[in-house]
């Protein structure tokens, strides 16, 4: 069960025009940042990103945003990103806004074979448009259905050749998910260790999820919003 | 009337031992600093972490640990992480007890709106939606009018919604209120604001029954 590929350039091998792909991350935090430049070389486009944001106007998926690369976003929260409001504005770019819990579960129900399933989240919004409705111990709920994609892109902590992996602190977020809900998912590792390096019972996500693995390299883990406070 | 820090304290007030608690973005972060003694609580942050801590002291920034805000944090001791999933398993499945968010509009009925502005700001709901539809205690922290001295507590939202039915409790610069069957219930006044001033910015439905506390902190 060997996954390991060479870099972010084999990672990514076979990504088409308009394809769909899942990126991991919260704002700039686990993001799969070798993979993104790797797309960003191969210059596809008419893609439709799955990802909670879209990056920064210089880093993360706005990188692809600059170079014209996304046809459609589904994300739950788009803001600090001047290029991707322009691109929205004038039409450029489609744009999917969904409550983020819904996301999430979305790519589970993905990679979980469930194929939709009922939250209270969004009902009385624009969300519910056109979406069932249907009543659980008297509260609203609507259906939503499971998300796919043709890449899932992933930025984990450490990870063996077989594909197990782990994430470090609030860097998992979307990771676990969307690497269930690839239907090749390419796992980007931070540090590539040997098979049983990694303790069985503190693995976060089964090689059986994941068909590619490859150290990672030059992280940048650019901070969004820097706070700290003075040492007294 | 009450500044940003002041809404925050008055709200720590409504925090009760053992809670687990999600904060917003903005005002509802600052409640934080205000726990009041003797009480313990846990913070939930939806980008998968329980028992977040202080922001860091300079120099010590970890870009893997991050709030919702992309703000950088630390962690309690006893804390713990997930993935997003489980994180919104927490606040569907109701194991956090108090939602705590801005908003834009809240009307009298308990509807929210505070994701959109349409054709000026679309940045997205991110969590919010999950959070008001499920959590069963959801105070909102906000200024009583906007900049241009409008209400922001209507009888209707005119703003594209987030949740509906969903806020229990509003604490504004102005006044404390519950939302009930009838309308905003107003609880607390701030130090020097009267009635009338309540009732003024007051757009929704105001109900006011016999002598009014001012707030005390």
């Amino acid at each position: 069960m060997n996954k390991l590929v060479k870099d972010a350039k084999e990672g990514i091998a076979g990504v088409q025009d308009g394809m769909t792909l899942m990126l991991g991350g919260f704002g700039l935090c686990g993001i799969p940042e070798n993979c993104i430049s790797a797309l960003v070389d191969a210059g596809v486009k008419d893609l439709t990103c799955i990802s909670n944001n879209a990056g920064v106007d210089d880093f993360g998926i706005g990188l692809m945003l600059q170079q014209r690369q996304v046809k459609k976003m589904i994300s739950s929260y788009v803001g600090e990103n001047d290029e991707f409001e322009r691109q929205m504005l004038t039409g450029e770019l489609e744009v999917d806004l969904i409550p983020q819990g819904s996301l999430a579960e979305r790519c589970r129900a993905g990679g979980a074979g469930i194929p939709a399933f009922f939250t209270p989240a969004g009902y009385g919004t624009e969300v519910a448009i056109g979406k069932e409705v249907r009543y659980f111990d008297g509260k609203p709920h609507i259906l939503e259905s499971a998300l796919h994609a043709d890449y899932a892109l992933v930025k984990a902590w450490k990870g063996d050749r077989y594909g197990n992996i782990i994430f470090k602190g609030t860097a998992r977020n979307f990771n676990p998910v969307m690497a269930m809900a690839g239907k090749i998912t390419v796992v980007e590792v931070e540090e590539l260790v040997e098979p049983g390096e990694l303790d069985p019972n503190f693995i976060h996500i089964p090689g059986v999820f994941v068909q590619r693995i490859f150290q990672g390299k030059g992280y940048e883990k650019r901070i969004e919003q820097l706070t700290t406070r003075p040492k007294v | 009337m009450l500044d940003r820090n002041q809404i925050a304290q008055r709200i720590a007030q409504e925090l009760q031992n053992g809670w687990y608690v999600n904060l917003g973005i903005g005002i509802p972060t600052l409640v934080a600093n205000y726990i009041p003694e003797g009480i313990n609580v846990e913070f939930q942050s939806e980008n998968g972490l329980l028992g977040m801590g202080p922001f860091p002291f300079e120099g010590e920034e970890d870009a893997d640990l991050i709030n919702a805000g992309k703000q950088t944090v630390t962690m309690m001791k006893g804390g713990s992480i997930f993935d997003s999933s489980m994180s919104f398993a927490m606040i569907r499945g109701q194991h956090v007890q108090l939602t705590v968010l801005g908003a834009m509009e809240v009307s009298d009925s308990g509807d929210i709106a505070n994701w959109k502005i349409p054709g000026k700001m679309v940045k997205g709901m991110g969590g919010a939606m999950d959070l008001v539809a499920s959590a069963d205690n959801i105070i909102v922290a906000m200024s009583h009018t906007n900049r241009k001295g409008q209400s922001k507590l209507l009888r209707q939202c005119s703003l594209p919604l987030t949740g509906v039915k969903c806020v229990k409790k509003v604490v504004t610069n102005m006044a404390v209120l519950d939302i009930t069957p009838n309308g905003f219930l107003l609880l607390e006044r701030a130090p020097g604001v009267s009635v009338e001033e309540i009732q003024a910015a007051t757009e929704g439905r105001l109900i006011i029954d016999g002598d009014v506390p001012e707030m005390n902190f």
